[in-house]
């Protein structure tokens, strides 16, 4: 296997990866790392191919919960991410505020 | 043809996680950003998923059950316990990337020298490494977050700490070269089992000589290596979706690792290696100093008679769930038409951007809450700085006391504001054990108390006397 193409993609998602986030609200950084934890689940594709594919069953053991932990982490991250952001609003009520 | 497909839903997917995360530049389009992650992962596990050579459809499904089961009700942690969770949740990514780890190299050894080049060779070790070295260094984090009780809080330290752990790093990583250079030996498994404790230990070991006041960093530091074992999978599997992914984890925790080094002014080495807890108690002032205290009748008397009053929170606030009151006193103090800001320094708390998700579950507007650097000019036109259970982060002596262990470290500058007043649990000094000279400045005046209790005092105050309810 020619690795070169594979580390290529790595250096240039690190800049774009270092781009955007210098770029992420202070105030979300919390929530940032919630949804970059359920980002990188993204394991999850390799555990689906050890869990699934044709291999011994201690394999597919140690693959089932490595899903199991990726799936959590997808589950949870993206949830609680939704649910922190919900809460992140601008005065709601109304603006009524004399300064 | 199949190959095709599930490589142009790979590029899709990675398409989305860059906008997702562009997206959280504003929490007017964070939540867009959500969607994005999960139409990504989605189509990731669906092109996996389809792939022909997977057979065994009933053990997925109970392991994606399994974590539905397990992750829907920890996205329901209460927002204080969030930098448990998260820590938890990198334990897990470490977990799932050892395992694979694990798993590949196994299979493969089956399958001879061939099935491995040298360079997914070393992928794969790294991946192994970094995936253990994450699941228990995060369990102990999210331990001492958590503050079990036989996970030690304070910084441990013992004589030749470092040393030791350099040594055990160095066998780790000698035999991983030994491994890479004869993958095929009959002695590899067993080496390869030895890296794998190896990492499990110094994960722990890591973790252990780092106090609470560090746990931001740690917790981006850990971040960082959860993202880095997906990119090691991804060279193991030739994968570029799991590579860009991981890529875009890294470099997220990364910064978020840098940006928390530099509101300390520390090194990465010196969080790591410094054991920063561990300060001699040094009484160089020889004279007593007193603390004047103050009522919250009295608090609130002068609450009343400002116009800007600057809130700074700390981890005492998170630690008393006090934001709802909080919040009641901002309620209180706008309706006299009093400007009320947050001043937010970027380690309070024990993760990044922990007091903003408080102060904004408690329904305060973002657009209050303001950060170090942009509140800092300000601080002398304030009439009252209101330090809620904050401690560090306004000690002046990281600006005048070079022996101070924080000297240097940018602060939110309180001791400038007109009057001070500040909520703190007892007498005892802070996380870093540094005693801080605000508290004992003519123009500061101490509450004693729980957070929750003395902000539900003052609210009572000023309820009381407008008259109204």
């Amino acid at each position: 296997m020619d690795f070169w193409p594979t580390l290529y993609v790595f250096v240039l998602a690190s800049f774009i990866g270092l781009g955007v986030i210098r770029r992420v609200s202070r105030l979300l950084h919390t929530p940032l790392m919630s949804l970059t934890n359920a980002i990188s689940a993204i394991a999850v594709v390799g555990s689906i191919l050890v869990t699934g594919g044709d291999y011994p069953l201690r394999i597919r053991i140690l693959g089932a919960i490595a899903l199991f932990a990726s799936m959590t982490n997808i589950v949870s991250g993206f949830l609680i991410t939704d649910r922190m952001l919900k809460m992140f609003k601008t005065d709601k009520r109304g603006g009524g505020t004399p300064t | 043809m199949m190959y095709g497909i599930s490589q142009f839903g790979y590029l899709v997917a990675s398409a989305l996680f860059i906008f997702a995360l562009h997206w959280m530049n504003t929490p007017r389009t964070a939540r867009k950003g959500v969607y994005a992650g999960v139409a990504g992962t989605a189509m990731a596990v669906a092109v996996t998923w389809a792939d022909p050579s997977i057979i065994h459809h009933v053990w997925i499904i109970l392991a994606i059950a399994a974590g539905f089961a397990v992750g829907i009700p920890l996205s329901k942690v209460p927002l204080t316990a969030v930098p448990q969770r998260t820590a938890l949740s990198h334990a897990f990514g470490g977990a799932a990337a050892g395992l694979v780890g694990t798993a590949e190299f196994y299979l493969r050894l089956g399958e001879g020298h061939e099935a491995l080049t040298r360079f997914q060779m070393v992928a794969l070790i790294a991946e192994v490494l970094l995936g253990y070295l994450t699941l228990t260094g995060s369990l102990m984090a999210a331990g001492k977050l958590q503050e079990v009780k036989w996970i030690p809080q304070r910084p441990v330290t013992y004589p030749f700490q470092n040393l030791s752990n350099l040594l055990l790093f160095g066998t780790g990583v000698a035999l991983a070269i030994a491994i890479t250079l004869n993958p095929t030996a009959p002695w590899a498994p067993i080496a390869f089992g030895g890296v794998i404790v190896l990492s499990l230990l110094f994960g722990i070991l890591l973790i252990i000589p780092i106090g609470g006041a560090d746990m931001p960093t740690v917790i981006a530091i850990l971040n960082s290596y959860a993202g880095l074992s997906a990119v090691a999978m991804g060279f193991v599997l030739d994968n570029k979706l799991l590579i860009t992914a991981g890529a875009l984890d890294g470099s997220s925790g990364l910064i978020l690792a840098i940006i928390m080094c530099k509101a300390m002014n520390r090194s990465f080495t010196n969080v790591l290696f410094g054991a920063f807890g561990q300060v001699k108690q040094t009484k160089v002032t020889g004279e007593e100093q007193v603390y004047k205290s103050e009522t919250p009748e009295g608090a609130a008397q002068v609450l009343e008679q400002a116009s800007l009053v600057v809130i700074i929170p700390g981890y005492g606030m998170a630690v008393a769930q006090a934001q709802h009151k909080v919040r009641e006193l901002y309620d209180q103090l706008k309706k006299r038409g009093i400007t009320v800001k947050f001043a937010i320094h970027p380690v309070a708390g024990r993760m990044p951007g922990h007091m903003n998700v408080l102060l904004a579950e408690a329904d305060i507007p973002y657009t209050d809450l303001m950060e170090m650097d942009e509140i800092n000019p300000d601080m002398p036109q304030v009439d009252v700085a209101l330090v809620v259970g904050a401690n560090d982060v306004v000690n002046p002596a990281a600006r005048t006391d070079k022996t101070s262990p924080i000297y240097g470290m940018p602060i939110i500058d309180a001791d400038k504001a007109r009057s001070v007043f500040a909520i703190k649990r007892s007498k005892n000094p802070g996380f870093a054990g540094i005693d801080n000279q605000l508290y004992f400045s003519d123009r500061t005046w101490m509450l004693f108390g729980d957070a929750k209790n003395v902000i539900g005092e003052l609210v009572k105050q000023l309820t009381g006397g407008s008259g109204m309810h």
